[in-house]
């Protein structure tokens, strides 16, 4: 067996068990690490279809920087040692039954299709990526960094425990 | 045996993306329900780069790529203002659990 097929088959187990962990399990604190083994099977497997710099970035961003965030959450949110009770499920059955019944409608057509399978080189992308960036598409690049930066804004403001409020809290809230 | 098909990086999409709606749906958790909703990114990001990769890198075409880095950049503010929020809901009630949040229903 060719080291690629090797390394698609282990990231591709590892990511799916991870995630199911995620979506089942009751630990809170479990499922955000668990987060983390996902993203970094993504993130490999990101760099088997040959996307170097978004592996990259996928590191960076998800795993430095919204996996983090979520950590914070769940570290102020919630005690952690009750990790049964914060976390129940509902209609487990009915959301099974919707996401085996999606999943194997779209996968059966998916696998009858007749796609090109070819194997390809490796070539590195980052410089086409930033070219391109600040090229033809700098629009939806400038776009994006707006649409960033009102987020951060909006998020500090919906986060600010803001002076008008301060009654509000009571004394052990202090987060 | 291969196992580097498009057809197989779709699939793990696929089962990637119905493992995040199934946390969704079922999670009453806010914080789980964003957690999964990060796998549901990480699907739809998988399968673009896998299209990219299998159909059109040959002819050194990457607007998959493109996509992907875009798509990432809305999953950061999203988890931003997400979180921001859900801080809010627990400072104001105490818990984060996605069926107690009934003001607005009709």
């Amino acid at each position: 067996m060719d080291i690629k097929e090797i390394l698609v088959l282990s990231l591709g187990v590892i990511t799916i068990l991870s995630a199911v962990y995620i979506s089942f399990s009751r630990n809170l604190i479990y499922s955000a690490f668990m987060l983390l083994v996902t993203l970094c099977g993504v993130a490999g497997l990101y760099g088997l279809l040959s996307a170097d710099f978004l592996a990259g970035i996928q590191i960076l961003i998800y795993v430095g920087g919204i996996l983090i965030l979520i950590v914070f959450a769940v570290m102020l949110t919630q005690n952690i040692s009750e990790g049964k009770k914060s976390n129940p499920s509902r209609f487990p059955l009915v959301s099974l039954v919707i996401g085996i019944v999606f999943l194997g409608g779209m996968g059966y057509f998916i696998w009858r299709f007749p796609w090109n399978n070819g194997y390809f080189s490796f070539k590195p992308i980052t410089t086409d990526l930033g070219n391109a960036l600040l090229k033809e598409y700098l629009l939806p690049f400038e776009v994006i960094s707006i649409l960033l930066l009102v987020g951060l804004i909006g998020a500090l403001t919906i986060a600010r425990v803001s002076l008008g409020n301060k009654n509000k809290l009571t004394k052990d809230d202090e987060i | 045996m291969t196992f580097f098909t498009l057809n197989n990086c779709i699939i793990l999409g696929l089962i990637l993306f119905s493992i995040g709606a199934y946390g969704v749906i079922t999670r009453r958790n806010l914080l789980v329900v964003l957690m999964s909703l990060e796998i549901m990114f990480n699907a739809v990001n998988l399968i673009f780069l896998s299209f990219n990769y299998f159909l059109y890198y040959q002819e050194g075409r990457e607007l998959g790529q493109y996509f992907v880095l875009l798509v990432i950049a809305v999953a950061a503010a999203e988890a931003a203002v997400g979180l921001a929020i859900l801080v809010t809901i627990y400072r104001n009630r105490r818990n984060v659990d996605s069926d107690l949040l009934k003001e607005m229903k009709g």
